[in-house]
C-alpha cells in the first residue's frame, strides 16, 4: 500500500494536490480579475516580482513567513486532536500584548535574559488564551469553533484598552500607551535588549527569529510524531472513544493541545513585535488567525508541510503591495485567492476530478465537525 | 428523560424572565420610575427598541443554522453568508439609487437573499458532493466572502435610503409594547413572522418532518425513499438565504451602509443563539433577544455614562455572554443527531 | 405448494460485484405468496447484501427481480415500497427523537391542507395492531420504547405501506427466547393473512421453527434448499459453513480459584442520565468463566463500562483481588488489575481505523518500555512485537503497517484480541467478543477465552447471543433492567429457564415455570 512506495514518491504524491490546488486557485482568480475588469497578467507579474523579484522581495517573504508559520502551526496541532483553533487570532494578540508587556518594562536587563522572557511571555500570553477554550470544552463541553472566535473578539478589545490612548472626555488611558504619542493608540518601543536581532538588517529587515520558528517546527514534528504525547494527541483526534480505551487522558490532551495550539500563535505574536513591529498599535492584527487556517490545510497538517504553506502565503502577503501598486488591483483580490486555494486543497475530490486523478490511498484528514456537544 | 425535563425548567425560566421583562418595561416607562438612571438604562423603550433591532440579524443568521442543521449541515458560515448578503444588498441598492426608494430596496433585498441563497448552495455542494469536512467549508465561506466583499468594495459608493418605520394602525398605540413591537421597519417584522413561519414548517409540515429526519438518522429517511442529500441541498440553500436576509437587514435597515466586516461576529453569535434555543425556532428567538439585548445594554451604558468601566470592557459584554451561554448549556441541549456527517447511500458506499 | 402459483418475488441469476469482492453470485430465490423462506447463511454470507438489493439499496450487477412475475428495477426503496416491499432492518431504522405516529408516516405522510395529519396515522396504526396483535401506541416516543416493542414499529411501518413482501433481517438478534415467540406468532399471523416473508438469520432452531422452505446461503451463492421437516441443526449447520462444525466448545470443567473481581451493589446512570445499573452484585473467581446473559440493553454496556473505568460508579464498590478498584481510570484497570477487556464495539473503542496494524497493536501500552523510552516511541520495538502477535493470533493482513480498517471485521477482532490477550493478566473482561464475524474466527476466539480460563484467568463474559453464553461460561448471571436477577451454575440453566429470566421474570417463577 502507502509502506512501499519511496519516500520520493510519497512527498511526490503528497505535493500534488496542494500544487494542483495553487494552480486552479490561481486560474480561477485571473477570471475573477477578468470578470471584475482587472489584468491578472499584470498583477500576477506584480505579485512575483514583489515577493522573488529583488532581496528586498525575498527578505519580505522571508520575515512574512514566520508568523503564516507558526499560526499555521497552532491550527494544524490542534487539528491533529480533532479540535478546531479558529482563536489564533486573539492567542496572537494575547501573545503579542504579553511580549510588549515585558518588552517595554524591565530596563537594564541584558539581551540574553530580556529577549527569551519577552518570548516566553509571548508563549504565555498565548497559551493562556488558548487553555481558556480548552478547559471550556472538557469542563462544559462548549464547542470550541464558537469560544475561540469568542475570544478573538475579547482579546482584540482587550488589547485594544491596553494601548488606549484615552478620549477626549478624559477617559483613563490603557497601562501600555505610550504618553509621548499623542492621540495615537500604541505602545512604546520595546527597549533593545529584548528585540529580536537581525541576520540581515534594513532595509532587509530579516531577524533571527524565523530560525527560531524553523527550531520550533521540528521540534513540534518530534513532539507529534516521535513521543508518547504526540501519541496520545492524535490517537485523540483519530478516535475518542478508543483513545478513552486506551487509558489516555483525554481531557488533560485536549487541554494541553489548546494550550500548546495557544502557545505558539502566541509565539507567533511575540516574535512578530520583538522582531518586526517593535511596538503594538491596534490595527497590527490583520487576519493571521484565518490564515492559519489556510496554512494548516494547505501544508496538510503536516509541520513541514506548514512551512512549504506559509511561504506561499508570505509570498502572497509580500507581493500584494507590489501587486496593487503595479497593476492597480486591490490586494484583497489575494484573500479570495487564499480562500479558493483552502477550497481546492480541503475538497481534493473537485481538483482529482478536473485532472482525472485516481485516489491515492487515502491521507488521515482533520476530521472536526463532530457535532456541537463535546465530550462531556 | 431528563434531558426533556431540563428543557421544560429553562422554557419555563425564560417564560418567567420574559413576562418580567415585560412588566418591568411598562412600570419603568409609565411611572415615575423612569426617574432611575440605572433602570432606564435596562428598560427604558430605547433599550428595547435597540434591544429589537440587535436581535433581528441574530434570529435570522439563527434560522439559517436551524435550517441547515436540522437537515444534518452545520453552517459555521452564517458569517460569511450574512456579510455576503450585506454586500450584495448594498450593491444593488447604489445601482437603483434612481428607482423609487421602495422598490430600490426591495431589489436589494432580494439580490441579498439570492447571494446568500448562492453561499448556502456552495457551502452544500462542497459538503455534500465533495465531502469536505463541514467546519472547514463554512470556513471557506467565511473566507471567501471576506475577500470578494474588500475586493469589490467601492468606497465611495452610497446608498440613499433606508426601510424606515411602519407602524401597524392600533397596535402601535399601545404604550411601551406598541412603541417596541409594533412601530419597526419591515424587515423585522418579516424576521418575527418567519420564526413562526418556520416552527409552523418543521413541525406541522411533510417537508419538516423529513428534513428533521434527515438531521436525526438519514439512514432511516432513506431506507422510506426519502433523498436525503437533496433535502440538505435544499434546506442549506434556504439557510443561506437566511443569512442573506439577516445581512440585507443590516444594510438596508440598520445601518444603510456597507462597511467591510460589517457583521463584527454576528453570525456566530447566531450560531450560539441556535444551540442556546436547543435548535428550535422560539428557542432560537429567545435566545437571540437575550444577546441582543446585552447589545442593547452596551450601546445604553455607554451613553448613559453610569459605569466607571473603559469602553472596551462594556464592549465584550455581547460576547462573554455568549461564551457563558454556550458553556452553561450546551450539555443539556441536543443537537441534530446526524449533523455533521456525510450521508452516503448503500449503493454510493 | 401443491401446484406452484407464480412466486411473490423471484431473485434469477442475481451476482454482486463490489471493487475486490463478490458479495453475491449467480442467487437464485422464489418466495410464493403465504410462505416463509428462511435465508440462512453466517456472518459476510451475502444475506444482507442480497436483501438491500431486493430493497432497491444497491443495484445489482447481473441479474434481474421479478414481482409478481413481473421483471422490475429497482433504483431506491421508493420503488421496492411502491411494489409492496417493506423490510425490517437488523439496527432499526427509527427515528429515537421522534414518535412511533412520526416514524411511521415518514416518506409516506399523511397530509391534509398541507399540514401532517397525525390524527389520521394515529387511526391506522391502531388498526394494524390490533389486526396483528402488534400492541403499539402510536404516541409514544421511539427512544423510550424498548427493543421488542420498536421492531413492532418497524412491522407497523411496512404493513402502513401495504407491504405485500416482509424481509426481517436477523429479527431475533435483539429479542428474548419469549419475544422471539412472540415474533413467530406475528409472523405465522401476517402470512395467514396472504404475506410473504423472507426471513433471515444464522439461527438454526429458529429458522428450522418458522420457515415453510430454507435457503441456504455461503460465501456470496445459494448452496442449497432444505426442508424443515427434514433437515436437523448438524445438516443445516454443515451447508451454512461447508464443513462439520463443532456446535459445542470443547473445555474441562472449571477449576475455580480464589475470587479474583467482586462486584457489591453497583449503581451507574446510562448516557441519558438514567439509572442504568442497580445495585449489581457478583463475583468471579480465577480460572471460572462467568456469563453475564440478557437482552440488549438491560445495563450489560454499563456494567462493563464501570468496570473497566470508562464510566463512574454512582455507588458500590469493585475490588481486583482485594484492591479497591471503584472509579479507577481505564489505565489503573489495565495496570493494577491487572486486566484486559475485548470492548463491545470494536470500531468505537477497540482501535483507531486509520492507524496500523502495529499501532493498534499496542493501543494501551504505547507507554511502557519497550515500546517507549521516556516519552520517545521505539517504533521498531512496536513493529517487531506486532509481527510476533500477527503471526500468533492469525491475524491476517498484507502487513503490520497496514491500516487497520482496510482488514476484515474478523481479523480486525482477532487483532483486538491478541492486542489483550497477549498480557499477562488476571482478569478479562468481554463484551460482545464474537459479534459480526465469521465462524473460523468465532471459533478461533472462543477457544483462546476458554485458554485464558485455564491459566487460571477470571472471565467475565457479556454476550447477547444465548448460545455463546451457555457453550462458554461455568456460572451464567442473568441481566435485566440493570439488576442480576439470578445467578445459575450452568448445569442448571437451561434455555427456557434463562429466557424466562431475561425477560425479568422472578427467579422462583421461572423456576417452577421452566
Amino acid at each position: 500500500m502507502n509502506g512501499d512506495a519511496s519516500p520520493i514518491v510519497r512527498l511526490m504524491r503528497a505535493l500534488l494536490i496542494p500544487v494542483l490546488a495553487l494552480i486552479m486557485a490561481l486560474l480561477l482568480g485571473a477570471v475573477i480579475m477578468l470578470v471584475f475588469g482587472d489584468d491578472p497578467v499584470k498583477a500576477y507579474r506584480g505579485l512575483l516580482y514583489g515577493a522573488f523579484g529583488s532581496g528586498r522581495g525575498w527578505a519580505t517573504t522571508v520575515r512574512k513567513m514566520a508568523p503564516f508559520i507558526l499560526t499555521g502551526l497552532s491550527v494544524a496541532t490542534a487539528f491533529k486532536a480533532g479540535l478546531f483553533n479558529i482563536g489564533a487570532a486573539g492567542q496572537f494578540l494575547m501573545g503579542t500584548i504579553f511580549s510588549v508587556f515585558v518588552g517595554i518594562n524591565f530596563q537594564g536587563l541584558p539581551v540574553f535574559i530580556h529577549l527569551p522572557l519577552a518570548l516566553l511571555a509571548g508563549l504565555l500570553g498565548g497559551m493562556l488564551w488558548g487553555a481558556i477554550p480548552g478547559l471550556l470544552k472538557v469542563t462544559t463541553g462548549a464547542h470550541e469553533v464558537i469560544t475561540t472566535i469568542m475570544l478573538n473578539y475579547v482579546a482584540s478589545l482587550f488589547a485594544g484598552w491596553t494601548v488606549y490612548a484615552g478620549g477626549s472626555q478624559g477617559q483613563t488611558p490603557g497601562p501600555l500607551w505610550d504618553p509621548t504619542a499623542g492621540p495615537i493608540s500604541e505602545t512604546p518601543d520595546v527597549l533593545p535588549s529584548a528585540q529580536l536581532p537581525w541576520i540581515f538588517g534594513p532595509p532587509y529587515r530579516v531577524h533571527w527569529g524565523i530560525v527560531l520558528v524553523l527550531a520550533v517546527v521540528v521540534l513540534i514534528w518530534w513532539l507529534l510524531y516521535r513521543t508518547t504525547i504526540g501519541f496520545e494527541i492524535r490517537t485523540v483526534g483519530q478516535n475518542l472513544k478508543a483513545s478513552k480505551y486506551a487509558g489516555i487522558r483525554v481531557n488533560w490532551t485536549i487541554v494541553l493541545t489548546m494550550i500548546l495550539a495557544g502557545g505558539l500563535a502566541g509565539l507567533a505574536g511575540g516574535i512578530e513585535t520583538l522582531g518586526v513591529n517593535h511596538k503594538f498599535a491596534p490595527e497590527f492584527s490583520g487576519s493571521v488567525g484565518f490564515d492559519g487556517i489556510t496554512i494548516a490545510l494547505l501544508g496538510q497538517t503536516h509541520p513541514f508541510g506548514v512551512v512549504l504553506a506559509a511561504l506561499l502565503f508570505g509570498a502572497l502577503d509580500a507581493g500584494g503591495a507590489k501587486m496593487q501598486f503595479d497593476s492597480g488591483v486591490a490586494a484583497d483580490i489575494i484573500q479570495v485567492i487564499q480562500a479558493l486555494i483552502l477550497a481546492f486543497v480541503a475538497a481534493p475530490a473537485i481538483v482529482r476530478s478536473i485532472f482525472r486523478l485516481k485516489r491515492t490511498p487515502e491521507q488521515v484528514k482533520p476530521t472536526v465537525s463532530t457535532s456541537w456537544s463535546g465530550p462531556g | 428523560m431528563s434531558r426533556k425535563r431540563v428543557w421544560k425548567t429553562s422554557s419555563i425560566v425564560s417564560m418567567v424572565l420574559a413576562v418580567g421583562l415585560v412588566v418591568m418595561a411598562i412600570l419603568v416607562n409609565t411611572t415615575s420610575l423612569s426617574q432611575q438612571t440605572w433602570l432606564r438604562v435596562l428598560f427604558g423603550v430605547s433599550a428595547l427598541n435597540f434591544a429589537l433591532r440587535a436581535t433581528v440579524p441574530l434570529v435570522l443568521g439563527a434560522l439559517s443554522g436551524i435550517l441547515c442543521e436540522r437537515s444534518g449541515i452545520i453552517n459555521i458560515g452564517i458569517e460569511g453568508m450574512m456579510l455576503a448578503g450585506a454586500f450584495a444588498g448594498f450593491v444593488v441598492k447604489v445601482a437603483t439609487n434612481s428607482w423609487p426608494l421602495g422598490m430600490s430596496l426591495m431589489a436589494g433585498v432580494l439580490a441579498a437573499v439570492l447571494i446568500g441563497g448562492v453561499m448556502g448552495l456552495l457551502h452544500a455542494t462542497l459538503s455534500i458532493r465533495y465531502r469536505m469536512d463541514q467546519i472547514i467549508s463554512g470556513t471557506i465561506i467565511i473566507i471567501l466572502a471576506a475577500g470578494f466583499t474588500a475586493y469589490l468594495f467601492d468606497r465611495d459608493a452610497v446608498a440613499e435610503g433606508k426601510f424606515v418605520a411602519m407602524p401597524i394602525p392600533g397596535l402601535s398605540k399601545i404604550p411601551v409594547l406598541g412603541e417596541v413591537l409594533f412601530n419597526n421597519p419591515p424587515l423585522t417584522y418579516l424576521a418575527l413572522i418567519l420564526v413562526v413561519v418556520l416552527h409552523v414548517a418543521l413541525f406541522h409540515t411533510r417537508w419538516g418532518l423529513r428534513t428533521r429526519a434527515c438531521g436525526e438518522h438519514p439512514r432511516a429517511a432513506d431506507t422510506v425513499g426519502i433523498n436525503v442529500n437533496r433535502y440538505r441541498y435544499m434546506n442549506t440553500t434556504l439557510g443561506g438565504m437566511m443569512a442573506g436576509l439577516a445581512g440585507g437587514f443590516l444594510v438596508l435597515e440598520a445601518v444603510g451602509q456597507f462597511q467591510e466586516g460589517m457583521t463584527a461576529g454576528r453570525g456566530f453569535i447566531s450560531l450560539a443563539a441556535m444551540i442556546f434555543g436547543n435548535w428550535m425556532p422560539f428557542g432560537a428567538l429567545g435566545a437571540s433577544a437575550l444577546f441582543g439585548y446585552t447589545q442593547a445594554l452596551q450601546n445604553e451604558l455607554l451613553l448613559a455614562g453610569v459605569v466607571n468601566v473603559p469602553r472596551h470592557f462594556i464592549s465584550m459584554l455581547p460576547y462573554v455572554v455568549t461564551i457563558v451561554a454556550v458553556s452553561g448549556f450546551v450539555g443539556r441541549v441536543r443537537p441534530p443527531a446526524a449533523e455533521g456527517k456525510v450521508y452516503e447511500t448503500e449503493s454510493s458506499a | 405448494m401443491a401446484d406452484q402459483p407464480i412466486p411473490a418475488l423471484e431473485v434469477r441469476n442475481i451476482t454482486k460485484r463490489f471493487p475486490g469482492v463478490i458479495a453475491n453470485q449467480d442467487v437464485n430465490l422464489k418466495l410464493y405468496p403465504g410462505e416463509i423462506l428462511g435465508l440462512l447463511g453466517e456472518n459476510g454470507a451475502g444475506k444482507t447484501t442480497l436483501m438491500n438489493i431486493i430493497y432497491g439499496l444497491y443495484h445489482p450487477t447481473e441479474g434481474e427481480i421479478l414481482v409478481r412475475g413481473q421483471p422490475v428495477v429497482m433504483h431506491s426503496p421508493k420503488d421496492a415500497i411502491a411494489l409492496g416491499i417493506g423490510m425490517v432492518h437488523q439496527h432499526f431504522q427509527l427515528v429515537p427523537v421522534m414518535t412511533v405516529a412520526e416514524n411511521v408516516m415518514l416518506g409516506s405522510e399523511a397530509v391534509r391542507n398541507g399540514f401532517l395529519d397525525v390524527g389520521a396515522v394515529a387511526q391506522r396504526i391502531h388498526e394494524l395492531s390490533s389486526r396483528y396483535n402488534l400492541d403499539v401506541d402510536p404516541y409514544a416516543l421511539v427512544e423510550d420504547l424498548p427493543v421488542g416493542v420498536r421492531q413492532r414499529v418497524e412491522i407497523v411501518k411496512t404493513l402502513y405501506r401495504q407491504a405485500e413482501i416482509l424481509i426481517l433481517d436477523e429479527p431475533t438478534a435483539v429479542l428474548t427466547p419469549q419475544e422471539i415467540q412472540g415474533l413467530f406468532q406475528i409472523m405465522n399471523l401476517l402470512k395467514e393473512q396472504g404475506k410473504s416473508i423472507i426471513f433471515i438469520t444464522h439461527k438454526l432452531k429458529e429458522v428450522l421453527q418458522v420457515a415453510d422452505r430454507i435457503a441456504v446461503l455461503r460465501q456470496g451463492k445459494v448452496v442449497g434448499e432444505a426442508d424443515p421437516r427434514t433437515a436437523t441443526q448438524a445438516s443445516l449447520a454443515a451447508m451454512m459453513v461447508g464443513r462439520e462444525v463443532i456446535l459445542t466448545v470443547d473445555k474441562k470443567p472449571a477449576q475455580p480459584g480464589p475470587v479474583i473481581l467482586e462486584i457489591q451493589g453497583l449503581t451507574a446512570r446510562n448516557d441519558l442520565g438514567e439509572p442504568a445499573l442497580r445495585e449489581v452484585s457478583l463475583t468471579v473467581r480465577a480460572g471460572e468463566i462467568l456469563g453475564v446473559a440478557g437482552v440488549q440493553g438491560n445495563g450489560q454496556t454499563e456494567l462493563v463500562e464501570v468496570l473497566t473505568g470508562l464510566r463512574p460508579a454512582l455507588g458500590g464498590r469493585i475490588t481486583v483481588q482485594g484492591k479497591d478498584m471503584t472509579n479507577a481510570s481505564p489505565r489503573q484497570v489495565t495496570e493494577e488489575g491487572p486486566s484486559c477487556h475485548v470492548p463491545e464495539d470494536r470500531h468505537a473503542y477497540g482501535m483507531v481505523g486509520s492507524y496500523s496494524v502495529a499501532h493498534n497493536l499496542v493501543l494501551n501500552t504505547y507507554y511502557r518500555p519497550p515500546f517507549a523510552q521516556g516519552i520517545t516511541v521505539n517504533e521498531p520495538a512496536i513493529v517487531e512485537h506486532a509481527s510476533r502477535l500477527v503471526k500468533e493470533y492469525d491475524v491476517r493482513t498484507p502487513s503490520v503497517l497496514t491500516p487497520a480498517s482496510s482488514l476484515s471485521g474478523g481479523n480486525q477482532q482477532k487483532m483486538v484480541v491478541a492486542r489483550e490477550f497477549s498480557r499477562p493478566v488476571k482478569l478479562l473482561i468481554a463484551a460482545q467478543p464474537t459479534r459480526g464475524i465469521d465462524v473460523g474466527s468465532i471459533e478461533f476466539i472462543h477457544n483462546q477465552i476458554v485458554a485464558k480460563r485455564d491459566e487460571d484467568v477470571a472471565v467475565l463474559l457479556v454476550s447477547y447471543e444465548l448460545d455463546e453464553i451457555m457453550a462458554l461460561s461455568d456460572r451464567i448471571a442473568v441481566m435485566y433492567k440493570g439488576q442480576i436477577i439470578d445467578v445459575l451454575p450452568r448445569e442448571e440453566a437451561t434455555r427456557e429457564k434463562l429466557g424466562l429470566l431475561m425477560a425479568g421474570v422472578h427467579p422462583d417463577e421461572a423456576a417452577s415455570s421452566a
